[in-house]
């Protein structure tokens, strides 16, 4: 069953509340599916489709135009290799090819026990700590092949448990206490806003 | 040019050194293109918004701070403009964008459908650079895959120009189409397991620049220099105007051709892939006459059987030899073209006398109201700030180039839509308001929604509601838009509605017709009481006498009684002209009883219809791809219908058939060719003038009839009560599907299969309370009558009622009708008796 | 003058990301000056302070954010977290380590201009730092500092953190707008110019820059013209660069703007510290990987917007990558042309064809296959892209991406002729190997 949970059903509900518009709430719910089945599942992306009002197709148009959302399984942990220019300059390819001779698979392709898969992937704002790649989206900079061994051992062994299995985006989401919220600003709503409002009268 | 106004509106512009004056404000391609100046293009399509996202149409623009590229379906005019179209720089852009866009394009325009008519070939020859820089592996697609029934996708031609996906989203809002995927890798495809279902898919291949995308049903056939073409219209109630595509004498190919006035070059995919019906094996193709021949049909006999021309109208002849007018009587017409319509009406008015003449198969709007109100067209009703009231069923459904235009108008035109259909429509989400009366009740919400007099409550819609509506009424101009939501309801409630609206000040009105040509039956005098011209037979008759030898003595009877006479023996010969009231009319037994118990049966035809069927005599007819002639649409828009290939057989145009008949029983209809029609029609109708034949031949727009009030509207006298409905009931809507069990549709080998099963579908809500599950069996009741079908939900359908699409395979809702009641309740039972 | 910093002070305190810390350094004093203030008020003193964009044009602040409509509503502030250009690594910094100075930054700018509601739109791929705006976010709606009245006041505006998901494209300005409405991020048509008129919903919006932003609670409890100050004169304050590359110790460094040369950046002790191993300079990257490189004369030009834009490139996001003199020229070129083909979103032609041909040149280049005929072919398709491949370019694209390419290859081309050609020279063959065919399956 890969369409939203219960739980997530109801995040996903209240994600889409703080949009002035449904639809503004697609890619989020993207990251919520892939959260919760480790990749957004046709399935999933039908039961968006309905949660935002628009068509499968719509949904799809916008997860595949994104490079996170992975709609083939990928390994419990993606490990996306920095090839951006400063990496690049300070050894990428040669963290790709150890990565690969590593692990005894190609770019994109997923070790045997499904652990593990990788890619060279565009710059990941962390240019100064080149080489880097990071885990499931977390990061470990400057790596050599030693290291990379040593991270692969640990990920394997879970003794790496800051790091969590595929798709889990923040740990922390944001909450908005009901009795805090201002509320989304609607588009239809068109006037001036209090503060201006008591400032012109003032 | 004389018009002072007009030329306020202009701004004079420098294209390629010549000063032209163009519209101001006009895109700079299409001002570029009225001075004679094209500039190539992929993406820009002038029905569409800008997309800018090809890029051939850069230009080098000086608008005053120095020369710049611009892409000029993008830009707008203004004074001054400099525009070079032909610079250097210029060219070297446009070469550029057409040798990127060739880069992954395959070589194989040899066997594409598109070769010889594709802009992107076309471009290559004037400005492509001679030969392919480009050494690498082209982007690799599996090659065409199908993305619904109809239309093939090659997305290894596709050169993402924007235009399907953007006409599936925008135009008529079924975004299934879509680009996946980014970069280099974007490809238009659907969502998988999810086909466009769209009514409007043939028109992504009329506009795919490239041989992106190929319909069905014209894949492999034919190259674009075999085709001969010619305009035309398609006879449905909008008269969509098509060109007709032919190679030795097949028809291959209906394309839409855009009429500022109707369809903008948009079809449905029911009238664009329909023409195969007309060339099926189910056509017919000769007289077929009852048993073996034989100079009298034997009822109840043998089956049909082909036969001469001679030998068939031979029996029609025979029954009609001194019989009594009121014995004889005509149902149908309306696939007919105005002249073949006249052409009938003259034989059974003029020469037969008799007056029981119906084009209306009990499902059409009363000819008073059609004919008798203020009229506009489908333009007015689009200008901005109009509100436009629908009183209509869905009509994506039923009318689809309508429902296009009225998209737009919502969308981009400042049009507000209020909408009181009987469920949730292709326009709802683009309404201002949508709300669903209860069928029955559309007279008493109009009453309110118009005085502004708000009840708490009236036919399931809140004061709240209507007071919002009521809104939309005040400051601007009204239109309402009406047809037969359901035959599920009578007219009266219908009619009660109108004469609210009615009250309102410059109201205007579109009445909407079910079949084709019933504007041109009606004005062709194709009904009781009426001759061509909207002249009554009461007033008149002077005005034919002369040519016309025996008129009517007395009105005639209208459809039902016409049917319930021949079912009681009082009818010797029934012509049903295009005509299968077994399908159509609302009470089916009836219909079947009419025709069993009529003395001769004839039908004049094109395929064996249930109606036919049971006929004695068929007489194989013409199709409109086989004669000249002219159409009518609702606005009562005259445009032009041409020949453009041979009938089938020796089947006849239907004015031919009628004036043969005429000359077997001894009189001249003085009819030879359709323009004989024309000209007598006009010389006796004041509503069309002195228009020539064919007058309106090169303007797409055709030439409208603006007469009103030959033939007043009845406002009803006294409002019919409010009839809630009770808890254990639900009210009974039945709609129309764009594919159906009708005749073309059914003959039509890329149409047949998209008409779905019949089903009851009710809301979520109601549906929870029926406790079963979806697709189970149900008994439905009403009165003493049931059927048994299965359930769907459908939350478009209105809680307390209940939708079944009428003319679909399994149960026929029309078994529920109820002689008399202006709406029907239904009860449904979940566990359906043996 | 000692150079206060402005934006970086918190990056060095363990706790400077929460609530405790950043209220204990200072913090949310410029929304409580911002309260005292009219609206307007504030506006002007980010006009006075003349604080240009950070996020890559370089346009100034208070000037965008009078492009607002009057008296349409609502309006939207939408940041800008979607760092992704090549080289650039500051706004992330700001994300994680002081999340609280942004938001300040946020809810100032919403007060100032009547925007109704804020939009944090932070890159996908940055967990960490969305889970340090959402804590911070947490602790400052309990505490009042975003939400429903702030700081007891009628001020209401919520700032909704956003997630993107991987996509270069989204950071330009209105693709940005595109993606946070659920939609491919493709950038809109020019005109209009600024989403200030047309942008999210179709409503007036502000795009601003997370290192813009965060400069805006200092600005307003300093005073505008105390920023102005620092820095030049028409690039004002202090702002953020990230030395990465061949140097002995690549850091991101808060400093003075427009008079803080790149010498001083790339060669400072106390900064990129030279370039490593004793080697000696090839070519720098100033602004990003869209900007056309500079070398050896050019370390002496300021940090000047205007003086580096004259010079022939541009400071756009504070990102300078220095390659040594091992640096494989044509790789490198051929790196940051793939990063643009790449990331094309395929809108265009121009850019979804050309940027991929160039890369496929340029491969076929590096595996041996070169003709000498290709470096032609890759100027004239530049050219295509880019007419008269001058700077600032021209475009016959819809967006700047497309003629982004252009800059490396033209760079590299220009300087570096030899190191193409002698991959040619060893070509294997001649002529190319795959050719095309028209096979379908
Ligand atoms: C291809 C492209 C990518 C961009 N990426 C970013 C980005 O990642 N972050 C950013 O702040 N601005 C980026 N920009 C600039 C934005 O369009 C916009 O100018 C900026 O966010 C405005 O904020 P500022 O005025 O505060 O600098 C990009 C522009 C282009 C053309
Ligand atoms: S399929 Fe045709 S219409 Fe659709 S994007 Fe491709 S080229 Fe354009
Ligand atoms: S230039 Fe490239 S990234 Fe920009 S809109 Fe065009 S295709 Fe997209
Ligand atoms: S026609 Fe103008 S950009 Fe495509």
């Amino acid at each position: 069953m890969s369409r939203l949970n219960e739980e997530n059903l109801r995040i996903a509900r209240q994600i889409i509340s703080a949009y002035p518009k449904k639809k503004s709430a697609l890619i989020p719910l993207l990251h919520l599916a892939q959260e919760q089945n480790g990749l957004v599942t046709n399935e999933a992306m039908t039961h968006i489709a309905e949660l935002v009002d628009v068509t499968p197709a719509e949904v799809l148009g916008t997860c595949s135009f994104y490079e996170m959302f992975k709609r083939h399984p990928v390994g419990e942990y993606q490990i996306n290799i920095c090839h951006g220019i400063s990496c690049h300059l300070l050894g990428a390819e040669d963290v790709l090819e150890h990565a690969e001779s590593s692990l005894g698979v190609k770019e994109g392709e997923i070790t045997q026990d499904g652990k593990f898969s990788f890619e060279g992937v565009e710059c990941i704002a962390a240019c100064t700590e080149a080489p880097c790649l990071q885990v499931n989206y977390r990061y470990i900079n400057k790596v050599n092949a030693d290291e990379f061994d040593q991270l692969i051992d640990d990920l394997r062994n879970e003794t790496k448990t800051e790091i969590p299995k595929h798709g889990t985006l923040a740990n922390t989401r944001q909450k908005i206490p009901a009795n805090k919220a201002a509320g989304p600003a609607q588009v239809e709503e068109s006037s001036r806003p209090i503060w201006l409002k008591r400032n012109k009268e003032e | 040019m004389s018009n002072p106004s007009e030329e306020i509106d202009e701004v004079s512009v420098i294209i390629d050194g010549q000063e032209v004056h163009v519209k101001a404000g006009e895109i700079l391609i299409d001002a570029c293109e009225s001075a004679g100046v094209d500039i190539p293009r992929f993406c820009y399509h002038k029905r569409m918004s800008q997309v800018g996202m090809c890029r051939m149409c850069i230009v080098e623009v000086d608008t005053g701070r120095g020369s710049s590229l611009q892409p000029s379906c993008m830009m707008n005019v203004s004074e001054g403009m400099v525009v070079d179209t032909q610079s250097e720089l210029t060219k070297k852009v446009q070469d550029g964008v057409l040798e990127f866009l060739l880069l992954n394009h395959p070589l194989d325009c040899p066997v594409c459908d598109k070769g010889g008519e594709c802009p992107l070939q076309d471009q290559t020859m004037a400005y492509g650079p001679g030969e392919t820089r480009f050494v690498e592996e082209k982007r690799h697609f599996e090659k065409p895959i199908p993305i619904n029934e109809n239309v093939f996708l090659d997305r290894e031609r596709c050169i993402l120009c924007d235009r399907c996906t953007r006409f599936a989203d925008e135009v008529v809002g079924d975004p299934l189409i879509q680009f996946i995927d980014r970069g280099n890798s974007t490809q238009v495809n659907t969502f998988p397991e999810d086909p466009f279902a769209s009514y409007f898919s043939g028109n992504i291949v009329q506009i795919c620049p490239v041989g992106a995308l190929t319909a069905k049903s014209y894949r492999f056939k034919a190259r674009p220099w075999d085709l001969e073409e010619i305009e035309s219209t398609y006879p449905n109630p909008l008269g969509d105007r098509i060109v007709v595509q032919s190679s030795r004498d097949q028809v291959l190919r209906l394309q839409g051709l855009d009429s500022e006035a109707v369809n903008w070059g948009w079809l449905s995919d029911k009238d664009r892939f329909s023409f195969e019906a007309f060339q099926s094996e189910y056509r017919l193709d000769s007289p077929l006459v009852r048993g073996g021949g034989l100079n009298k049909a034997e009822k109840g006999g043998a089956g049909l059987v082909a036969s001469s021309w001679a030998g068939a109208l031979s029996i029609v002849t025979d029954s009609l030899k001194d019989v009594n007018p009121d014995r004889v009587a005509f149902l149908g017409g309306a696939r007919l073209t105005n002249e073949s319509q006249y052409a009938w009406t003259k034989l059974a008015k003029g020469v037969l006398g008799t007056d029981h003449v119906s084009a209306d198969l009990g499902d059409e709007l009363p000819a008073h109201v059609l004919l008798g109100l203020p009229r506009a067209t489908i333009s007015e009703l689009c200008q901005p700030n109009n509100t436009i009231v629908l009183l209509t069923s869905d009509l994506k459904e039923e009318y689809g180039t309508l429902f296009i235009r009225l998209r737009h108008a919502a969308k981009a035109q400042g049009v507000n839509i209020v909408e009181l259909s009987p469920t949730r429509t292709g326009l709802s989400n683009v309404a201002a308001v949508s709300l669903h009366p209860l069928p029955g009740e559309i007279g008493n919400v109009a009453e309110a929604l118009v005085t502004g007099d708000i009840p708490r409550e009236v036919g399931g819609i809140t004061g709240e509601e209507i007071a919002n509506a009521h809104e939309y009424l005040q400051n601007s101009n009204v239109f309402v838009v009406v047809n037969r939501s359901s035959i599920g309801q009578s007219t009266t409630p219908i009619i009660d509605a109108i004469t609210s609206f009615q009250k309102l000040d410059n109201c205007r009105f579109l009445p909407l017709v079910r079949r084709g040509n019933t504007m041109g039956a009606l004005d062709m005098g194709m009904s009781p009481g009426l001759l061509p011209g909207r002249n009554t037979l009461s007033s008149g008759s002077a005005v034919f006498s002369d040519i016309w030898p025996n008129l009517p003595a007395k009105e005639g009877a209208d459809t039902k009684q016409i049917l319930q006479n021949a079912a009681d023996g009082k009818i010797d010969t029934l012509f049903l002209i295009g005509a299968d009231p077994i399908s159509d009319f609302p009470d089916r037994s009836l219909a079947k009883s009419a025709i069993q118990n009529a003395g001769t049966v004839v039908s004049v035809d094109l395929f064996v219809t249930p109606s036919v069927y049971e006929s004695d005599v068929v007489l194989p007819a013409a199709s409109f791809l086989e004669v000249n002639g002219s159409h009518t649409n609702v606005e009562g828009r005259i445009t032009p219908i041409r020949q453009k290939v041979t009938a089938p057989g020796t089947s006849r145009p239907d004015w031919m058939i009628a004036s043969e008949i005429a000359y077997l029983l001894g009189h001249n209809l003085n009819i030879d060719t359709p323009e004989d029609v024309w000209n007598e029609m006009t010389s006796r109708s004041a509503v069309h003038g002195n228009l020539g034949y064919p007058h309106f031949d090169n303007d797409q727009n055709g030439h409208l009839i603006t007469a009103t009030g030959r033939i007043p509207f009845l406002p009803s006298q006294e409002r019919l009560e409010s009839r809630p409905v009770d808890s254990y009931a639900m009210r009974l809507i039945i709609g129309k599907r764009m594919f159906d069990h009708g005749t073309i549709t059914q003959m039509s080998a890329s149409l047949r299969s998209l008409a779905e099963a019949s089903q009851l579908r009710i809301n979520q809500y109601d549906f929870e309370r029926l406790g079963i599950d979806e697709g189970t069996k149900v008994q439905v009741t009403s009165g003493d009558r049931d059927i048994s079908v299965t359930v769907k939900i459908d939350d478009r359908v209105p809680r307390s009622c209940a939708l079944i699409y009428a003319n679909l395979d399994g149960a026929d809702p029309r078994e529920l009708l109820n002689e008399g009641s202006h709406s029907i309740d239904i009860r449904i039972d979940p566990t359906v008796r043996a | 003058m000692t150079i206060p910093l402005i934006t970086t002070s918190r990056w060095g305190i363990e706790d400077g990301h929460t609530l405790e810390g950043y209220l204990r350094t200072g913090g949310y004093q410029g929304l409580h000056r911002a309260l005292e203030m009219s609206p307007e008020e504030v506006h002007e003193e980010v006009k006075q302070a003349s604080l240009l964009g950070r996020g890559g044009a370089g346009f100034p602040a208070g000037i965008k954010w009078g492009f607002l409509p009057p008296d349409v509503w609502p309006r939207y502030l939408v940041v800008n977290g979607d760092e992704s250009e090549p080289g650039t690594y500051k706004d992330r910094l700001l994300i994680e380590r002081d999340p609280h100075q942004l938001i300040e930054g946020c809810v100032i700018t919403c007060y100032a201009l009547g925007l109704s509601q804020c939009f944090l739109y932070v890159r996908g791929e940055m967990a960490h730092g969305q889970e340090r705006v959402a804590q911070a976010l947490n602790e400052a709606y309990i505490k009042g500092y975003v939400g429903k009245n702030i700081l007891g006041t009628e001020f209401s505006v919520d700032v909704i953190l956003h997630w993107g998901a991987g996509a270069y494209i989204v950071g330009e300005e209105t693709a940005l707008i595109e993606s946070l409405e659920g939609n491919r991020g493709m950038p809109r048509l020019k005109p209009p110019y600024f989403p200030a008129s047309i942008g999210l919903y179709g409503k007036p919006t502000i795009v601003n820059n997370v290192e813009t932003l965060s400069n805006i609670p200092w600005i307003v409890e300093h005073g505008g013209e105390a920023f102005a100050k620092i820095g030049a004169e028409q690039s004002t304050g202090t702002r953020i660069f990230a030395v990465s590359g061949h140097v002995k110790t690549p850091g991101v460094f808060e400093v003075e703007f427009g008079t803080t040369t790149f010498r001083d950046l790339i060669m400072g002790e106390q900064y990129a510290g030279g370039i490593r191993d004793g080697n000696s300079l090839k070519a720098f990257i100033p602004g990003g990987a869209s900007a056309p490189w500079f070398y050896e004369e050019h370390l002496d030009i300021p940090l000047e917007k205007s003086v580096v834009d004259n010079a022939g490139s541009m400071l756009g996001s504070g990102a300078i990558v220095v390659m040594d003199d091992t640096t494989d020229i044509v790789k490198a070129c051929h790196n940051v042309v793939r990063f643009f083909s790449r990331e094309s979103c395929g809108k265009c032609t121009p850019c979804r064809e050309g940027t991929n041909w160039l890369e496929k040149i340029l491969d076929r280049i590096l595996n041996g296959y070169g003709r000498l005929e290709d470096i032609d072919l890759l100027l004239d398709v530049c050219d295509n892209i880019s007419p008269g491949i001058s700077w600032p370019p021209k475009q016959t694209t819809i967006c700047p991406l497309g003629p982004s390419a252009v800059s490396p290859i033209a760079s590299a081309l220009e300087r570096y002729r030899s190191e193409f050609e002698a991959y040619i020279s060893l070509s294997v063959d001649a002529t190319p190997v795959v050719l095309t065919g028209g096979a379908h399956e």
